[in-house]
């Protein structure tokens, strides 16, 4: 074999470029909706806030000439998306779940609306930190080659945990997605809480957006998401609204993700199908393998309309 | 005031009269003299026309109709293979008088282009990738394709020449024959340089799905490939990748040089602006499209993408020949004896199966030196 190939070690590091790589707009999206979810409310719509995030924030970038700008922009188109989800859900007898829905058809219609005249131009990228200077090989220094944003992430999961847990904010946001009476006798605002947590989720899945338009793959067009937005709402439920599950779930995700083309490469060509599906049917297996017809899900805010 | 607006009963009944014997007038013409100096035509794509690929190849060549006179060309994007091709043909032909139509993906002609073709005899709808048999299908219908492969088999060669490695990736949506033939020619053509290149292929499972390409460039590039090509519909993710990893890659569709000024070699690419304009001619002229167009180089329905900066003289001079070669029709790119990758014989010595044969377009296997499988 040639000197520059891996051979069946690329296997377990192409898996760990994956992860990385694809992981950070699950991260974000999944941390984004656990603390909507967390105060009470789902927001199936952040399908449509991640696109709209990766087109808005291309844009920006590709005008200003900045990819932070871009970052900030995508949060801030989807924390606008957030609020909008949550000012409909304040209305009386109105379903989260079809709101969020409208909100997908919503937000990826717009994006490509919008996003037409962004799809041939090539914007600044987000620089990426290289972590591999001291491996002598490419394909590790390539892996190694990790996105601050990726960082933001993992930084975010535990600070998250740690504010739901112990910080005044967390525990009203907490009291009010628990039990909503008991967060109005003691003087809250549901609605005000509920708005600023899906802002603030929609906030995440924006920037988790831009990722995927600004870092990798890094292009902005119309089948960029495939679906990563509502995979990741999912990865929410699997983590049991835990933000550091969170992360591992992402992770798990972003490497199963990578295994199919990864093989393939190597000359293990048989079933590629099945590879590719691989994080499907990981989900499924570790969600029967959970799950419980007894019991509600540990961790599920009692005021989720799925769970109530 | 009030007298500015009070009409004599006499002038109200003139003009009234007027209006109706004008209105009578347009009724009674028909609108044919006044539309048949403008052809309505109308293009259906299934995907955004600027993705740099199979969208933006067919766009490109209506923009090349818009530029001839006495036209109107109609463009539809993401429509999708469903009866909606159905509905927006119908709102061309209905609404806008189109006579001529364009649907340019594969999956719309059985059934739908069919349906509407035996629904308006008199309109012409020509089809890009369908297989046209006299008898089964409409004649106001024709199916139009090219021998991509050709190209393909030329950016094989280049590839081989700027290959380091002596390891080509391909990344390719799915396992059928037409991407097949693509993989193979591609194969063909470099180990016609040096018998010794493999090809490692990557299929993503569906034509568009940019993480999986990205992820699948990525994993060829680990595995030490050094020129990357794709048969996807959009191959902009996969070239970008290629220049990002400071790789070599060839073109599919379009020309995608502006997205890798550096590591970009050539490319095959449609040449659409040909093949509509010729069609738009015979129309206009009065004479009926033939119902199966095919062709490659010769043709003019195929063409390459210029050369990148990378390109050796050698490699510059071995393809242009091989080139001048398809240009007069002598050269056969499937001539045995030629093994598949498990060793089978697939095409016996002294056998060849020229661009036409439609054997061809049935292919169900990988030639030696692939490494991949179809299943």
């Amino acid at each position: 074999m040639d000197h520059a190939s891996l051979g069946w070690w690329g296997v377990p590091l192409a898996v760990l470029a994956g992860a990385i790589r694809v992981s950070t707009p699950f991260l974000f999206v999944s941390l984004g909706e656990c603390l909507t979810e967390k105060s009470g409310r789902i927001n199936l719509g952040l399908e449509g806030t991640l696109v709209m995030g990766a087109m808005s924030g291309y844009a920006t970038a590709y005008l200003t000439g900045n990819p932070w700008a871009g970052v900030l922009v995508a949060g801030l188109a989807g924390s606008l998306l957030g609020t909008l989800h949550a000012m409909i859900c304040a209305l009386e007898r109105v379903n989260d779940i079809a709101v969020g829905i409208a909100l997908m058809l919503l937000g990826t219609g717009l994006a490509f609306f919008l996003g037409k005249p962004f799809i041939q131009p090539q914007a600044p990228q987000l620089p990426s930190i290289p972590f591999g200077w001291w491996s002598g090989s490419a394909q590790v220094r390539s892996a190694l080659d990790i996105n601050p944003l990726f960082l933001v992430g993992l930084a975010l999961a535990p600070l998250l945990l740690w504010g739901l847990r112990t910080t005044r904010w967390g525990m009203v946001l907490r009291i009010v997605g628990e039990s909503a009476e008991a967060a109005r006798a003691m003087g809250y605002h549901i609605n005000r809480v509920r708005l600023l947590a899906t802002a603030a989720g929609g906030f995440f899945a924006g920037v988790g957006g831009s990722f995927l338009s600004l870092s990798y793959p890094g292009s902005w067009n119309e089948r960029l998401s495939s679906g990563q937005g509502i995979t990741a709402v999912a990865l929410v439920i699997f983590a049991r609204w835990d933000p550091v599950l969170c992360v591992w779930a992402s992770l798990l995700f972003g490497g199963a993700g990578a295994l199919g083309p990864a093989l393939q490469s190597v000359g293990v060509t048989q079933g590629y199908h099945l590879f590719n599906a691989a994080p499907y049917v990981l989900t499924l297996a570790i969600m029967i393998a959970t799950s419980s017809s007894r019991h509600r899900l540990a961790g599920a805010p009692a005021e989720l309309s799925v769970t109530r | 005031m009030g007298n500015a607006l009070r009409f004599s009963r006499r002038s109200v009944l003139r003009t009234m009269t007027a209006a109706g014997g004008l209105g009578a007038l347009g009724a009674g013409l028909p609108w044919t003299p006044a539309m048949a100096k403008t052809l309505v035509i109308g293009f259906l794509y299934v995907g955004p026309r600027d993705d740099y690929g199979y969208n933006q190849a067919h766009a490109e060549g209506a923009a090349a109709v818009k530029a001839m006179p006495g036209v109107k060309v109609l463009e539809e994007e993401k429509v999708p293979e469903t009866i909606d091709v159905e509905n927006s043909m119908e709102s061309m032909i209905n609404l806008d008088g189109a006579s001529l139509l364009f649907p340019t993906s594969f999956g719309y002609f059985d059934p739908y282009v069919l349906k509407e073709a035996k629904k308006h005899p008199d309109l012409t709808f020509l089809h890009c990738g369908g297989l046209w048999t006299p008898g089964k299908h409409p004649t106001n219908v024709g199916s139009y394709f090219g021998y991509i492969d050709e190209a393909e088999y030329l950016s094989g060669i280049v590839a081989a020449y700027a290959s380091k490695s002596k390891k080509l990736g391909f990344v390719a949506a799915k396992p059928i024959p037409q991407v097949l033939r693509n993989i193979n020619s591609f194969t063909l053509g470099a180990r016609s340089v040096d018998p010794t290149i493999t090809t490692a292929v990557v299929f993503t499972g569906d034509w568009s799905m940019p993480v999986k390409e990205a992820e699948a460039a990525n994993s060829l590039i680990d595995q030490g490939a050094d020129v990357l090509t794709c048969h996807v519909d959009s191959p902009k993710v996969i070239v970008e990748t290629a220049e990002k990893r400071g790789v070599f890659c060839t073109g599919y569709h379009a020309s995608q040089a502006t997205l890798a000024p550096k590591g970009y070699l050539t490319g095959a690419e449609w040449n659409w602006a040909k093949v509509y304009t010729d069609f738009v001619k015979m129309v206009q002229g009065g004479i009926k499209p033939p119902n199966l167009v095919r062709g490659g180089l010769k043709e003019g329905i195929i063409k390459t993408s210029p050369y990148g900066a990378a390109v050796s003289d050698a490699a510059r001079k071995h393809a242009d020949d091989v080139k001048a070669k398809f240009m007069d029709g002598s050269f056969v790119i499937y001539k045995g004896p030629i093994k598949d990758n498990k060793g089978n014989s697939v095409i016996a010595e002294g056998k060849s199966h020229g661009q036409t044969d439609i054997a061809l377009e049935s292919m169900n296997w990988l030639v030696e030196g692939v490494t991949g499988s179809i299943s």
